[in-house]
Order: C-alpha cells, then sequence, then structure tokens
C-alpha cells in the first residue's frame, strides 16, 4: 500500500471504458432460442495506474468477477474498450494478444480447482515458460526460484497439487503467475477459501510482492476487511455497474453511496465493543436477478435512503435517470443522485 | 514482554503427512483390494506369457504335423492333436497369441482414434462436435458383425487388418466416452488457467483434457479388448477371419465344429481359453472402474 | 451461575476409516446457561460442526460418541430415535448452513412451519397454525409475510430461505438454538439480515444460543461466550472480551492478529504458518506445537489441560498462558511474507518482458 503517493499525475497502465458483458439465456428444448440476457456488466470505466492495487468489491450477482475475464480476454466483451499501455485489447486476435499474455496474468480463486492434478508442482509452475518458448537451460532452477519466492520448499516441486495445504496451493497459483513476470495481476478472490490463519499468509505474501516487484494489481474480492488492508483504491460494483470508487481510507471511513454504506455497516468487527455500538445502516430484500436489473438506479429496490428519506419526486429520479458515476463534491466519483458521506467506523 | 523465543523444538512437517498418496497409488491400492480383479489380472498375465514365451519353450511348432492324428489329451501332446497331426498344444498357444494380439491391437487402436476425435469433439463444441459426433454415431449404428464380414474377406487373413477393420467401427464408443468427459473438464478452472497463460488449444487438449480422462479411457479399453477378442471369435468363426496356416481361437473353435462329441477336446480347450480371456478382462475393467470411482475418493480437508 | 440449560461433557467422536481412526472430537465439554450466547469458533478440522452432531444425534453411524450431552437434565446420548425426535424441534433447534438441508422443495414455507407447529402442539388448530405461520414470517423479517406463506423455498433466495429455516426453529418456543455456520454461504448484507433474524428468535423465545462459527466478526457482536477448538479440543474458553481483548492462548492470539481489520490500518499482519494438524495420527503433547512460537519441550510430551488463565470463567490450554499476559500477536509471531532473499534476486534478475516483443 502507498497511501501517501498522488496517483493523479501517472498515467494508467490499464483503461477501461464503458465495459459491457452480457451472457444470453437460452431457453431449454430441441431448438435453443435466446429468452434473455443475464447483464452481467454494464458499462464499466476505470483505471490501474501502475504499482497500485485497484480492489474491486462486490456482492454475489454484481460482475466483479466478470469484469476480471473480460479485461484478461478470457471472456468477449459484448462492448467497451480496454486499453494496455496505449493497445486495445479487445481487437486483438487470440495469436495477437498471446504475447500480451506475459504481461497480464491472473490468480484464481479455487486452490484446489485451479491446478492440474495429474501435473506435477514443477511443471504446473514451468507451464508458462514452456508455453512462451522460454524452457531452456537452467529454466529448472528458475522454477525452483518461483518456489521459494513464495515461501514453498523447491524440493517438493516433484510433488502433486492435491498433496499440498489450500494455502500451499494458492502460492502455487502465485508462482505461476508470476513467471513470466508480468506487469499487471488480476487476483479474483485469492484468498476467500482460505482459513483466516492462512490467508494473512498468502496476503503479506502479495503485498510484499508488490511492493518489491512493481506489479499493479487488480484485486477482486468480496471480503470489505481483506479489501481494506491491501487496496490503495476502491471501486465497489453494484448488479454490473460501479457505484463508487475512491482511495481506500475514505471509502472505508465515510462511504458516500448508500449501498457502500450499507456493506462497510454490514461487515462485524472482531472487536465485541466496537461491534455492539455500531451504528447500522440496514437494507432491506436481496440482490435482484440480473437479467431484468430494476430501471434508473439498480440499488433503488433495496435503498434505505430510497425508502425512508426521499420525497415522491426525489424518487423519480431514481426509477428514471440512472446516476453517473462522477464526482459530487465528496472528491471522489459516486454513483447517487443523493449522494452524502456518512461516517460509519 | 519481548523477544519470546522457541528453543530447538523439532518442527516435523505436518503437512504432509496424510496426503502423501499420490492419485496413481490411491488408484492402486483400490484396484488391490477388488479381489475378482486382482486374481484377474493374474491370470491374464499368466495367459499372456504363456501364449507369446511358451511356444519358445514347447518342442511342437504349431505349423508342423506330427505323426500322431486325432491323439486326446496326453502327456506328449498336453491338448491332443487334430485329424492332420497337429499339436494341439501348440495350436492353442499360437492360436491364443493371435487372438491376443488382435484384441490388444483393437483395444490401442480404438482408443486413441477415439479419444482424440471424441476430446476434439468436446472441446471445441459447436459445428466441430455436431460434425465430428454424427460421423461417430454413424460409424456406431453400422453393423460391426457384417461390414467386418464384407471388409476382411476382401483383405486376406492377416491378423492386423482385422484388427484394424474392428477398431476401425468400436472407436465411436470411446469418443462418445471421452467427449462426455471433456465437456466437463473443459469447464474446471485450470483449464482457464491455461488459456490465461496464452497455452494453444493442441495443448490444452493433450497436456490437460486428455490426462484428466484417463479413468474412463482406460475402463473402455478393458471393455474394447474383451469385445475385440469375442468379435474375432465370431470372424474366424464364419470363416472371415484368421485364414490358415495362421491360426487363432475363434479359428480353432470354427475347424472343430463338427468334432464336438468325437473329439471334444479341440473344441471345448479354446473355448475355454476364450472364456477366460474374456472373463478375466471384463472384472479387470470392473476393478479399475471400480478404482478410478470418483465418489471413491478420500475427503478433502 | 444461571439454570444450566444445555451442558456437555468429556464429548469424544471418533470415525473409522480406512486410514485409520480420525478423532474429530476429543474431549469437549461445556455449559450453556439459560437464555445465553455461546460462540463456538474454530477454522477447518477443529471439530466444532462435529460437536454440534453429536449433541443433536445426527452423526453418522459409524462414528463412535463417548460423554455426555444432558438437556434440562436428561442424557441425550442413547436416547432412542422417537425420545430424540421430540426433543429435537422442541427442545433443541438447529439452523445449518445449507437452508435446503431442513427445508422440504415439495412443500410451501408456510406448510412446513405450520407442520412443525402441530407435531409438537397437539391441541393447536390447522388455522390458528396457519395464523402463526405468518406472524413467525413476518418476525424474522421477511416481508410481506401473508403471500410468502405460499411460497415454495425454490422460489425463495438463499437468505430469505435461512429466515425460513430460523422461523420453524423458534415456532416451537425453544430452549436451545444451535446455528452451525449460518451465515457462511451468504452475501454479507443478506448476512446481517439473517443475524438480525435470530437475534429476534432469541429474544422472543428467551432460547439460548450456540453459534458455531469460523467467523470471528460474527461472534463477537452476537455471542455472550466463546470457545475456540483447534484439533477436537477447546483451547480457550472464556467471555466475548476475555477472549478478544485479553487472549492467553497462542492459537487464539494469532487468530485474532491474523484478521485484517475494517476499522484500522495495519501494516502486517499475523499468519499462524503451517497447517492444522491431522486427526488421524496425532502426536502426543500440545498438537499446535509446530506452528506456536512459544513451543518448548514441554508442549511435546504433555496436552495442557484447560486452566483458569486470568478473569473468572477464563479457561486456556497452554502450558505459558502468563506469557501472553499484555502482549500483542506481532510480539510472538512473526508477520512471514515472501522469502525476502529469493524475492530480493527475482527483482534483480533481467525482465523477461522486452518492448519489442509486445508488438505485433
Amino acid at each position: 500500500m502507498n497511501p501517501t503517493t498522488d496517483l493523479a499525475g501517472r498515467e494508467p497502465i490499464l483503461q477501461v471504458r464503458d465495459l459491457v458483458k452480457h451472457f444470453p439465456v437460452m431457453s431449454g428444448g430441441v431448438v435453443r432460442r435466446r429468452v434473455g440476457d443475464v447483464h452481467a456488466v454494464c458499462g464499466v470505466s476505470f483505471d490501474l495506474h501502475e504499482h497500485e492495487t485497484l480492489g474491486l468489491v462486490g456482492e454475489s450477482g454484481s460482475g466483479k468477477t466478470t469484469v476480471s475475464r473480460t479485461v484478461l480476454g478470457l471472456e468477449t466483451a459484448t462492448s467497451g474498450q480496454v486499453r494496455y499501455q496505449g493497445r486495445e485489447l479487445t481487437e486483438l486476435s487470440r495469436r495477437q494478444m498471446r504475447p500480451l499474455r506475459r504481461e497480464l496474468q491472473i490468480v484464481f480463486q479455487d486452490p484446489y480447482a485451479s491446478l492440474d492434478p495429474m501435473i506435477t508442482v514443477h511443471e504446473l509452475v514451468a507451464e508458462p515458460l514452456r508455453i512462451h518458448g522460454r524452457y531452456g537451460p537452467g529454466a529448472g532452477d528458475e522454477v525452483r526460484e518461483l518456489l521459494r519466492l513464495v515461501g514453498l520448499n523447491p524440493e517438493h516441486g516433484n510433488r502433486y497439487a492435491h498433496e499440498f495445504s489450500g494455502g500451499q496451493r494458492q502460492r502455487i497459483g502465485i508462482a505461476r503467475a508470476l513467471a513470466l513476470r508480468p506487469r499487471v495481476v488480476v487476483l479474483d478472490e485469492p484468498v476467500s477459501a482460505l482459513d483466516v490463519s492462512i490467508q494473512a499468509g498468502v496476503l503479506n505474501l502479495l503485498m510484499d510482492l508488490q511492493s518489491e516487484l512493481g506489479l499493479s494489481f487488480l484485486f477482486v474480492a468480496h471480503d470489505l476487511s481483506v479489501m481494506r488492508h491491501v487496496a490503495d483504491r476502491v471501486a465497489v460494483m453494484y448488479l454490473g455497474r460501479l457505484v463508487e470508487v475512491a482511495p481506500a481510507r475514505q471509502l472505508f471511513a465515510r462511504p458516500a453511496h448508500p449501498y457502500t454504506q450499507a456493506l462497510v455497516s454490514a461487515i462485524p468487527l472482531p472487536d465485541p465493543r466496537k461491534e455492539r455500538a455500531r451504528k447500522r445502516v440496514p437494507v432491506q430484500g436481496e440482490v435482484p436477478s440480473p437479467v431484468r436489473p430494476p430501471s434508473g438506479c439498480r440499488f433503488r429496490t433495496r435503498c434505505p435512503k430510497f425508502a425512508d428519506q426521499l420525497t415522491e419526486s426525489e424518487r423519480a429520479a431514481c426509477v428514471e435517470k440512472v446516476p453517473e458515476l462522477v464526482d459530487r463534491g465528496g472528491g471522489y466519483p459516486v454513483a447517487c443522485h443523493y449522494a452524502e458521506s456518512v461516517e460509519l467506523l | 514482554m519481548t523477544d519470546i523465543e522457541a528453543p530447538e523444538v523439532a518442527r516435523t512437517e505436518g503437512e504432509f503427512t496424510v496426503r502423501q498418496r499420490s492419485q496413481t497409488r490411491m488408484v492402486l491400492r483400490r484396484f488391490v483390494r477388488h479381489r475378482a480383479a486382482m486374481i484377474s489380472l493374474v491370470v491374464f498375465v499368466l495367459i499372456v506369457l504363456w501364449a507369446f514365451v511358451g511356444p519358445h519353450l514347447w518342442h511342437y511348432s504349431y505349423q508342423k504335423f506330427t505323426p500322431d492324428n486325432s491323439q486326446p489329451p496326453s502327456w506328449k501332446h498336453p491338448f491332443g492333436t487334430d485329424s492332420s497331426g497337429y499339436d494341439g498344444y501348440a495350436q492353442v498357444m499360437r492360436g491364443t497369441q493371435t487372438s491376443l494380439k488382435i484384441a490388444l491391437m483393437i483395444g490401442l487402436g480404438s482408443t486413441l482414434v477415439g479419444s482424440v476425435w471424441g476430446a476434439v469433439a468436446g472441446f471445441y463444441r459447436g459445428l466441430v462436435d455436431t460434425m465430428l459426433m454424427r460421423i461417430a454415431d454413424l460409424v456406431l449404428t453400422l453393423p460391426l458383425l457384417a461390414i467386418a464380414l464384407v471388409i476382411s474377406s476382401r483383405s486376406g487373413g492377416s491378423w492386423y487388418w482385422i484388427a484394424i477393420v474392428i477398431a476401425g467401427l468400436t472407436w465411436a464408443y470411446v469418443a462418445r466416452v471421452v467427449r462426455s468427459s471433456v465437456l466437463s473438464l473443459r469447464e474446471k478452472e485450470f483449464v482457464e488457467a491455461a488459456r490465461a497463460l496464452g497455452s494453444s488449444d493442441t495443448r490444452i487438449i493433450f497436456r490437460h483434457l486428455l490426462p484428466n480422462a484417463l479413468g474412463p479411457i482406460i475402463v473402455n479399453a478393458t471393455v474394447l479388448v474383451a469385445t475385440g477378442i469375442l468379435t474375432e471369435t465370431a470372424l474366424s468363426f464364419l470363416g472371415f477371419g484368421v485364414q490358415p496356416p495362421d491360426t487363432s481361437l475363434g479359428l480353432l473353435v470354427a475347424q472343430a465344429q463338427t468334432a464336438v462329441d468325437t473329439r471334444p477336446w479341440l473344441f471345448y480347450i479354446p473355448g475355454a481359453f476364450i472364456i477366460a480371456i474374456a472373463l478375466t478382462v471384463n472384472f479387470i475393467g470392473d476393478g479399475l472402474r471400480d478404482a478410478f470411482d470418483p465418489r471413491q475418493q478420500r475427503v478433502r480437508q | 451461575m444461571t439454570d444450566t440449560v444445555l451442558e456437555v461433557a468429556d464429548l469424544a467422536v471418533e470415525f473409522p476409516t480406512e486410514d485409520g481412526t480420525v478423532r474429530a472430537v476429543r474431549g469437549v465439554g461445556y455449559r450453556l446457561g439459560r437464555g445465553e450466547a455461546l460462540g463456538i469458533v474454530g477454522e477447518s478440522g477443529s471439530g466444532k460442526s462435529v460437536t454440534a452432531l453429536a449433541v443433536m444425534g445426527l452423526l453418522p453411524a459409524t462414528a463412535r460418541i463417548r460423554g455426555s450431552v444432558r438437556f434440562d437434565g436428561e442424557e441425550l446420548l442413547g436416547l432412542s430415535d422417537a425420545r430424540l425426535s421430540e426433543v429435537r424441534g422442541k427442545g433443541i433447534a438447529m439452523v445449518f448452513q445449507d437452508p435446503m438441508t431442513s427445508l422440504n422443495p415439495v412443500y410451501a414455507v408456510g406448510y412446513q412451519i405450520a407442520e412443525t407447529l402441530l407435531r409438537h402442539n397437539p391441541g393447536m388448530k390447522a388455522r390458528a397454525a396457519r395464523e402463526r405461520a405468518i406472524e413467525l414470517l413476518g418476525a424474522v423479517g421477511i416481508p410481506s409475510p401473508e403471500r410468502r406463506v405460499d411460497a415454495y423455498p425454490h422460489e425463495m433466495s438463499g437468505g430469505m430461505r435461512q429466515r425460513v429455516v430460523i422461523a420453524i426453529a423458534m415456532a416451537n418456543d425453544p430452549d436451545v438454538i444451535i446455528a452451525d455456520e449460518p451465515t457462511t454461504a451468504l452475501d454479507v448484507t443478506v448476512q446481517a439480515q439473517v443475524l438480525d433474524a435470530l437475534e429476534t428468535a432469541r429474544a422472543e423465545t428467551g432460547a439460548a444460543l450456540v453459534l458455531i462459527t469460523h467467523d470471528l466478526g460474527v461472534v463477537a457482536g452476537h455471542t455472550d461466550r466463546v470457545a475456540v477448538m483447534y484439533a477436537g479440543r477447546m483451547v480457550e474458553t472464556g467471555s466475548v472480551e476475555d477472549i478478544f481483548y485479553t487472549p492467553r492462548m497462542p492459537y487464539t492470539l494469532g487468530l485474532l492478529g491474523s484478521l485484517p481489520r475494517l476499522d484500522r490500518e495495519e501494516a502486517r499482519l499475523t499468519p499462524i504458518t503451517g497447517s492444522p494438524p491431522s486427526l488421524l495420527h496425532l502426536p502426543p503433547g500440545c498438537p499446535f506445537t509446530p506452528r506456536c512460537p512459544l513451543a518448548r519441550d514441554a508442549c511435546l510430551s504433555a496436552e495442557p489441560p484447560l486452566r483458569p488463565a486470568g478473569a473468572e470463567g477464563h479457561l486456556s490450554a497452554c502450558h505459558f498462558s502468563e506469557e501472553l499476559v499484555g502482549t500483542g500477536a506481532e510480539e510472538v509471531f512473526e508477520t512471514a511474507g515472501a522469502d525476502s532473499e529469493a524475492l530480493a534476486r527475482f527483482a534483480d534478475a533481467a525482465p523477461l518482458n522486452t518492448p519489442e516483443e509486445g508488438t505485433v
């Protein structure tokens, strides 16, 4: 984390503009027809700067995982642009994209599913080198160094992934992602599947790696506490759209969007006195279906502000107009017609 | 309170104690526990050794006839002789050898072709899948025996042609099985990981998908070997399989049809071998199927 | 000392497997007073869920259970299925992680609530049961309960289903509610709703609560007392303040230090290196030894019993718990991250990606 550095002057290494991804919903039967779309991502724009960790947080159905896949071209965007160092990724063919994959890597969520069970750990980490023609003499040592780097014993390279614990498997995944020395690493819930005490080790590792190697992280997670710890800036997603993007400290201390406020107040703190004394922002209901999202502001069906504090005419705006993600006086973009910073912690 | 020291306490590598079993070892362990499969494996291996090594150790050849005609089993001729004086023991050994060669080649050939076919279909889906699988379905509808009869009647009696013909019709079963395995495997995260690394499709299919589909592939291969033996028997029985002077178990049984009552050893002994091979291979397949069964995996912590 | 409604003593559960005997629970005991909330925390493999299942009599037949579980003075272990069924649902209610464990997909939710009401209240009429079901659905925060009462479980989201389960749980005024990871699979905003429903259930029925979870935040806000489990045993118990502010067992200390905090910025977390031990071949001595920074020879030979350590009711299973007085996690545990030498070497080595290779 580099809280004091001003990011305004730096060129973004990754620029995402108006990214849209819809998944068709097919009917069953002999002739399958498209009956609707899952609006997973609807016009997401953000910048990732060099050496920064941008957190992408949201609950289920927010679209954050789809964003992480689409940015890397693992899913084809329905529309929108993804610019890496000035090059437009969405227009590249698979062959053209291949050399760029060295620089844009990903660490997956599931330490049990993301490693091929039939391949030794050494081979797993060596695979990126082989694919890109870099497995020459001395590569064996390179692989061992990578294993050492992430805190594993290089002597265990001839074992298979399932012989390791969840935390160790995640480290193997990280070693694999680093093999080609990427510049941008997308981390899709890298610690969600791990026990808390193991999580901490992997988080420390990631932070060390970032600061020493100058990596840029797009860190996707649903756990706000983890986000607070690792992210420089945080982007909050709800039902396919960004609702607030702010530096981590700001976002958690004084969130402006009602959804962010609800999220922050819903996270239980491991501190009995504070936890019992907290101010809560209650939120009703469940996340609407992404097949038929609400018009206007998508959060309005659960928004406590909409329900309790707005007049009829004010509500009309929420129903009819999609709130833009712009700075409304707080210094950082918020997508709410009636945004108001509230101190919650 | 500062600096709490931890004096030399042996830190055991607790992480590896339970998980030591690699998957292969687990599979082997479960196989060994399947008694029928283990016994069958032993019997099968013995038969194979006998069929391939035996002829070199036996003083009679299957091609040379002896002066003893139509003799029942004795010490000199453990499996008796036929009307021309050929030694039964040598004949059955040779016959088993040929039948095994055919069956194993069928198993190997159709598994190789079928696996790749099914994997490509399952991986690409869409138009490629439809076309490939329609062809496979077509092959499946062809009557195995009829086609085999037609083709082999024109190709002479060499064993490898027979094997090729039968394999050319049975690969479609393997293709089906492998395709469905691949359809589910391709959704796994480690495949996505390979794509994210820039892996080519070929690499994904051969390095990641096929090795993970090995379970069903191997089990099916054993089924095909058993089917192969029986199909070859049927072909040779009808006169369209192996031709003299070479011999196979099916041919031996065919030639002994008329002698069932008068010289039963000529019929029942090769017949017993056919049954033995088919049974043992089936049991081995059963054992393998159980051993590979994912529901019996040890519970992950 | 309040009236004790549930008393567990020396509970031990073993599972025979092909690799040997797994000792999932090795001597667990606690007393639950009326209306009290006890949180049982532990990571995977700690045995917390198995303990709860043993109390409810829901373990598979292969499990070997020893010890005692007394509910309102009556011994539950070894009871007949018929008698246990009576106790379950009326005296002790359970909420599982997956609501579909308790809900029948082919019946409307109102029907299922009414069914449990009618079973345990022979005099009640069907109409009254339906009215009460609607009331209960409203109490747990389900909007428009009079419409939802005829809905089926698959028509509801996960959070709502879980609240229906809580409604069923509170229907018969139980004395104890056992909730096993009730919110683990849910989004955090939904989690808050479900926990509120659980609080309502307790307030209305006066039931005691056993809340089993790995989430320390949930425990902090919803329990009075906490028991920390590790490798099949309780290694520390005490009031929620004791455990969170003055832990006296290195595992607890490390666990608390490894949590990233929403309300604070810390530079480093304190992970606990290694993994939980295998429950198959537990070595003698304290099972936390291989991962404990305080480990000494004494730890290898004798497993420490739960002993008083500080305030009244605060027990810890550590030979050296006094050394933890006044320490923070960073002082005891290392904040390990990457191997710094290897990292320096890696950083210095020439980069693989030269500019011209990026162009088409």
